[in-house]
């Protein structure tokens, strides 16, 4: 197989920073709050950088759905070795009820346009966690599908894909053209250095807007409600062990 | 000045400002002892020493992207995964 590999990636709230909820609960504060590439996003473009640097595949285009700052997200991927960059331009009211249904439409219109083999995504994003984005493009493509991928090998026109399953590990051949969707132990993804990130700005970022790829982004979800997680209760501290049988008790432990 | 290491050293000096952006205690913690790390061996002359330097610089590189890697990993792990065993 050589051809070209579409790759997601996702602007998302940084891993390490504390999410906090907005006091109208209408959803999280996003405002001057960090935000860098989602990781399993990272896994996937590696994946696919991989597959170049084995001569396996020839191109490796990067997207990212969403407002002016997805274009960092992109140039974060092109300085990992990916080729060239879509930015699917989606703002305001559409980007803040974009979800994975609308993200997978553009997706497969993509993937036609440009008449990739594959499509690597993470397996999700680990902002919403939905999860769903790879298997709705597979479906709206009518493409098989390799989710969970822990282990992606190409054996002519077809790929080996070990996907991580409850309680062990699946091994599937699929045919291409096909999506699949990495998961947290495909691969070790490189560090976008600072002067990849300054080489990678000679590479071309295409900018698209969905009404050109047909897509109607309109949503059926509507979000009622975003709460933080109920908070952890306080522990008791006990003198001796009676009290602490006498508790157990009490909660009905023992 | 016009030492031909003087480039080397700034990359690396770059390089490291750059890495620092992320590091867990703060990009200022990390800058002060970038800076002082650097300014310590100021004065060094020897150029087969300055290589040595640097070579160094380009371990933390190694060791500080090592370090990025195995705290996602791990908070990913601990987020997504069950607790094995």
């Amino acid at each position: 197989m050589s051809g070209r590999v579409l790759v997601g990636v996702k602007r998302v709230i940084d891993y390490a920073v504390k999410i906090r909820v907005k006091p109208d609960n209408s959803g999280v504060v996003t405002d001057g709050v960090k935000h860098s590439m989602n990781p399993f996003c990272e896994i996937a473009v590696e994946e696919a950088v991989k597959l170049k640097e084995k001569k396996l595949i020839k191109e490796v285009v990067a997207v990212s759905c969403g407002p002016q700052q997805a274009q960092e997200t992109i140039r974060t991927a092109l300085a990992m070795g990916a080729d060239r960059g879509i930015h699917v331009e989606v703002s305001g009211k559409d980007y803040e009820t974009l979800g994975p249904l609308q993200v997978s439409k553009i997706f497969a219109a993509l993937a036609k346009k440009e008449e990739a083999q594959l499509v690597i995504l993470g397996k999700q994003a680990i902002d919403d966690d939905c999860n769903q984005t790879g298997q709705m493009t597979a479906a709206l493509l009518d493409w098989p599908q390799g989710t969970f991928a822990s282990e992606v090998s190409l054996e002519g026109d077809k790929i080996k894909v070990v996907r991580e399953i409850d309680g062990g590990l699946e091994t599937i051949k699929i045919s291409t053209p096909a999506v699949v969707t990495a998961d947290l132990r495909l691969n070790t993804p490189r560090y976008a250095t600072l002067p990849n990130i300054m080489k990678a700005k000679k590479k071309k970022i295409a900018n698209v807007k969905p009404a050109d790829l047909g897509v109607d982004l309109t949503s059926r979800v509507e979000v009622l409600r975003v709460d933080e997680p109920p908070q952890r209760q306080a522990g008791v501290k006990v003198e001796t062990v009676e009290d602490l049988v006498g508790k157990l008790k009490e909660a009905g432990r023992v | 000045m016009g030492n031909p290491l003087r480039g080397e050293v700034v990359r690396l000096y770059k390089n490291l400002l750059f890495l620092g952006r992320e590091y867990p205690k703060g990009t200022v913690y990390f800058r002060e002892r970038l800076k002082a790390a650097f300014m310590k061996n100021k004065d060094e002359t020897d150029p087969e020493k300055i290589k040595k330097l640097v070579a160094k610089g380009d371990f933390v590189i190694k060791e500080l992207e090592a370090l990025y890697f195995l705290r996602k990993y791990r908070t990913l792990k601990k987020r997504y995964y069950e607790p094995e065993e």
